[in-house]
Order: structure tokens, then sequence, then C-alpha cells
């Protein structure tokens, strides 16, 4: 009897209840970043034509090591949602995201991207200022980046709004985040014209972080717990660990295992 | 009012009304762009509207036929080996026997006006041209070709994004081609690319958006949203050349649009002027 009422509470998510799960406002790209590192200094901008709310970037410590940290973040009330669309960059997030990924290789500060988005924004303006290019920028100077750069999906990782942020030479995810080229309900309605269908397009899309890692997709999945400094605290302990492995490396050697942890695909 | 109701001037002549069945299929057709109705024959060679100037979709094996003095194929046997996504097998099956192709893009080693590059040319009769893992193999491989035997690359794009079938690995897809291209890019070597309609998705947000200079089809749709999608979150209704090859020229996005009859003159000339001169 004991047993079955552990299994009771212990039973595995399904794939349509991770992506549920996936889309609660757990956790707050703040939130993980001043629980992780101290000192943080937020930075602000693009340079070139604004400075989008849905990418938090900054530099901060880890463990006392300078580091550079860049967020997507969704927001927690209606004002914060709708200035960051959700947690759905525009083209600028992105270019702000490339800027700092820039200024941590000049300074040889290792990278942690966080990322939790629907996907990058499909907008009017987003689409004039070059939403494709600038994803596609990222995911290229990411390839010829120096120095490590560890990406955490810690709540959506939508589509190639994600893969800006996660051409990475680790990535890891949180127990219930997810990783797709599209969500559920995209899926179903391209390819059975029924959006309705989503519960059962989460279960054959392969989305969530058991699958990733099978698929090897992802190196680690954070186990999480209700405590939030919990998570923090292994988070802090793990980052630490890869990047003094990672940056035993030279910087040839690193560009070359992380193109290949790619060209495997 | 017999006036008006004169039934003697209806005309005598009677409508054939199988005259629409014996026209054969295909013999009209309208511009997918300006609406123009013509004459097949009237597109000529380049399949180009005579009005607007949108080049008609080809495929690729068309399109080397018009482009290039000679081509050499290469990875010609590398197609997707289990296709397990119900359904997934069938619909590859017949893209294939249609294109004559493994996969959705078609790669070799060409001559351009006397010009050797290594070309690629993505077939949009080809599962909408999606980036499947085998795509993305294929223009990896000539990628790397072209690195390792210091050629540029000419790419013509035609997608319509990720290969929903393949999930992950579609899009796993962008960052592997973006790997290749760095390599090329910082061995010195020209990466060119010409958009062609339509290029959207992943592959506008990855190697179609990479090249050392973008050249463009006229009226090809490019853009990495679906338009659908931005109306119903926006809330509003698009202008008829959003995305359109002209507006992404206005942005900032594209070098040059060049009309089909001449992409192999100005591919050639731009090829030309990066030869590295010996020193």
């Amino acid at each position: 009897m004991v047993n079955i009422g552990l299994n009771l509470f212990k039973h595995e998510l399904t794939p349509a209840e991770v992506v549920k799960k996936s889309r609660e406002d757990r956790f707050l790209a703040r939130e993980i970043i001043d629980g992780i590192f101290t000192d943080f200094v937020e930075l602000h901008g693009d340079r070139l034509s604004g400075d989008d709310m849905s990418v938090i970037g900054g530099i901060a410590a880890l463990n006392g090591t300078p580091v550079t940290v860049i967020a997507i973040d969704k927001g927690i009330d209606i004002h914060d949602k709708l200035s960051k669309r959700n947690g759905s960059p525009e083209p600028w997030g992105y270019r702000k995201a490339q800027r700092l990924m820039k200024q941590a290789n000049k300074f040889h500060r290792p990278i942690i991207t966080f990322i939790n988005t629907p996907g990058a924004f499909p907008g009017k303006t987003a689409e004039a200022q070059g939403q494709g290019e600038a994803i596609a920028t990222s995911i290229l100077e990411s390839m010829k980046l120096t120095v490590p750069m560890i990406a955490i999906i810690y709540g959506e990782g939508g589509s190639g709004g994600a893969l800006a942020l996660a051409t990475s030479d680790q990535v890891w995810m949180f127990q219930n985040a997810t990783y797709s080229i599209l969500s559920p309900e995209g899926f179903a309605s391209i390819l059975w014209k029924d959006s309705k269908r989503a519960d059962e397009a989460a279960a054959v899309m392969g989305l969530t972080p058991k699958d990733l890692l099978a698929k090897k997709v992802i190196e680690y999945v954070i186990p999480e717990s209700r405590s939030h400094t919990r998570v923090f605290n292994l988070m802090r302990k793990r980052l630490d660990d890869e990047f003094k492995q990672l940056n035993a490396l030279s910087p040839q050697d690193l560009v070359k295992q992380r193109r290949a942890r790619f060209r495997a695909f | 009012m017999d006036l008006y109701n004169n039934q003697k001037s209806t005309s005598k002549i009677k409508r054939d009304a199988s005259v629409n069945d014996r026209i054969p299929d295909g013999l009209f057709l309208a511009c997918p762009y300006c609406g123009v109705q013509m004459y097949n024959k009237q597109l000529g060679a380049f399949r180009v509207c005579d009005h607007c100037g949108y080049g008609f979709r080809l495929q690729a094996r068309e399109r080397v036929e018009l482009l290039t003095d000679s081509f050499e194929e290469m990875d010609s046997e590398i197609e997707m080996m289990n296709p397990d996504f119900p359904g997934y097998a069938d619909k590859l099956a017949r893209a294939k026997s249609q294109t004559e192709l493994g996969e959705s893009v078609l790669t070799g080693v060409a001559k351009i006006e006397g010009e050797k590059v290594a070309l690629g040319i993505m077939d949009s009769y080809f599962m909408m041209g999606s980036l499947g893992s085998m795509t993305g193999e294929k223009i990896t491989r000539l990628f790397e070709y072209a690195t390792e035997n210091f050629l540029p690359v000419v790419l013509f794009t035609a997608s319509g994004g990720a290969r929903m079938q393949e999930g992950i690995n579609s899009l796993m897809q962008m960052a592997k081609v973006s790997a290749v291209v760095a390599a090329h890019q910082e061995a010195g070597l020209l990466y060119l690319v010409v958009l062609t309609d339509p290029t959207t998705g992943g592959v506008t947000a990855s190697f179609a958006m990479q090249g050392d200079i973008t050249l463009a089809e006229p009226h090809a749709l490019i853009g990495f949203a679906g338009a659908r999608v931005i109306e119903s979150t926006i809330h509003e209704k698009l202008p008829k050349d959003f995305q359109r090859a002209e507006t992404l020229m206005t942005n900032g996005f594209v070098d040059q649009i060049v009309p089909r009859s001449e992409l192999n003159q100005v591919i050639a000339k731009i090829v030309k002027l990066h030869h590295v001169t010996e020193v």
C-alpha cells in the first residue's frame, strides 16, 4: 500500500504535463541571477536600435570569478509581461546579447545564458529589423567565441529564438523545461491542421529533458526542488566545476569542440 | 415594357460548356505575385513573369541547367535512412520521385561563366525545401569541401523552414551549418547567398542570413515568421510587399535584387572580384 501511495505522488510527468509546467512562472530570470551570482551589474541596449526588456544582460561574479550573464525573461505581472512580450525577444534583444557575448570574449569571461521563451517575437517591426538575421548572427558569432559558454533552459526553449542563445559548449535544462522546434500547438496545426491535438503532439515531439538528454541535445538535467536556494546552490557548484574544465582547454580546442558538438547532428 | 424584354436580342451563340475540359492543364498560369494571367510559354526558359518580373519557383535541376556551364553533383547518395515519424517515409518518397533528388538540396561543384564554385541549390518542390538533418548534412559537407579546396560557396536558398517530422534534429541543423560557415569564413573565403522564393523560418534564421554578399530574386518572399502568425499576433493586416525582396533591400538586408536571366553574370563577376591575388 505504501508503495502505491508513493508512486501516486512521484509519477513521472507526461510530456503534455511538462509542457504545461514549463510555461508556469516558476522562476524569474532575476531571481536565478541573484540566486547564483553576486555583484550583478545590469547592462542595457544593443548600441544600434534600442533596449529589449525581455533580454536581461550584464556582468556578475560566480564564486568570485567574473562572468557574463544573458537571460530571457517572461516577466511576472501583466505590465511586465506585455513589455517583454511574454519572453519573446525582438531583434535588438538578440543584438544586445551579441554585444555582451563579444564583450565577454574580449575580457575572457565565461558566458551563461538562461532561456525561457516561446520563440522570437513574430511582429511587423521584428521582421523589418531582421529577426532572421539577428538570430542567424547570434548563432554564427557564438560559434566563434573563444570563451566557454553554458546555456540553461529554465522554462520554454522555443525554436530558433532559444537556439540563438544556446549555441554553446553545453546545454542544460531544468527538470520541467522543454526545448523544441515549435510549440506543440504549432506543430499540431502544421502537421495535422488541428492545434487542439497539442497534447498528442507533445508526446511525439521528444521535447522533454529526458528525451533530449538521450539524443545528446543537452548534457545535464537540473533537478528542481521547492527550495529554490537548493537549486541555485547546486547550479553554482556545477557551473563552477564545468567552467574549470572548459577553461583548461585552449581557445582553439574549445571552439573546435563546440563546433564538433553540433556537427554530430 | 417589352422594349426592355426583347427576347430576340439574346445571343444565338451557344456557350460550349466543355471548352474548359479541352484546354490542357497548365497552359495558362496566373503569376503568384501580380496575378496577371499568361500563356505558359510566355514565361520563357527562365520562367519569369513578363509583367512583374517574378521568377516562378524552379526545381534545383532546372536551375543548374540555367545557371551553370558544368556541374558535378556531390553526396547524391545522402538521404534520410530512418524516417520514423508517422507518414514521413511516404512524403519523402513522393518528394524524391518528383524532384529526382535525395534531399531538399542539390550540391556540387559548378562552373558559372567559367568561375569554379561550390554550389548548393535548395528545392522548394522537395517537402517545401524544409531543413531536414540530411539537408543540413549536404550543405555542411559542401562547406567543408569548399574550405578544404579554397572555393567560394554559392547557395540558393528556398525553404519553408524547419522539417517538423524531424523535430529537434532539424533545429540543430541551423547550428551545424553555422559551424561550417564560421570555418569557411575564417579561411577568408567568399560565401554568396541567393535568396529565392520562398526563404523563411529556420533557414532565414541561420545560413540564409550569414552570407558575405546576399542577392535576391525579384519579389521573392523572405522572412522569419509566417505572415499569418504575425497577423494573428499583432492583430493587424500586413501590407502586400511585407517580406518581399524589395522590402528587405529597403531595410538593408539584401545587397542586390538580380533578375534570373542576369544571375550567372552577376555571380561570376562577384566571384572574380574575390580571386586571391598571388603575391
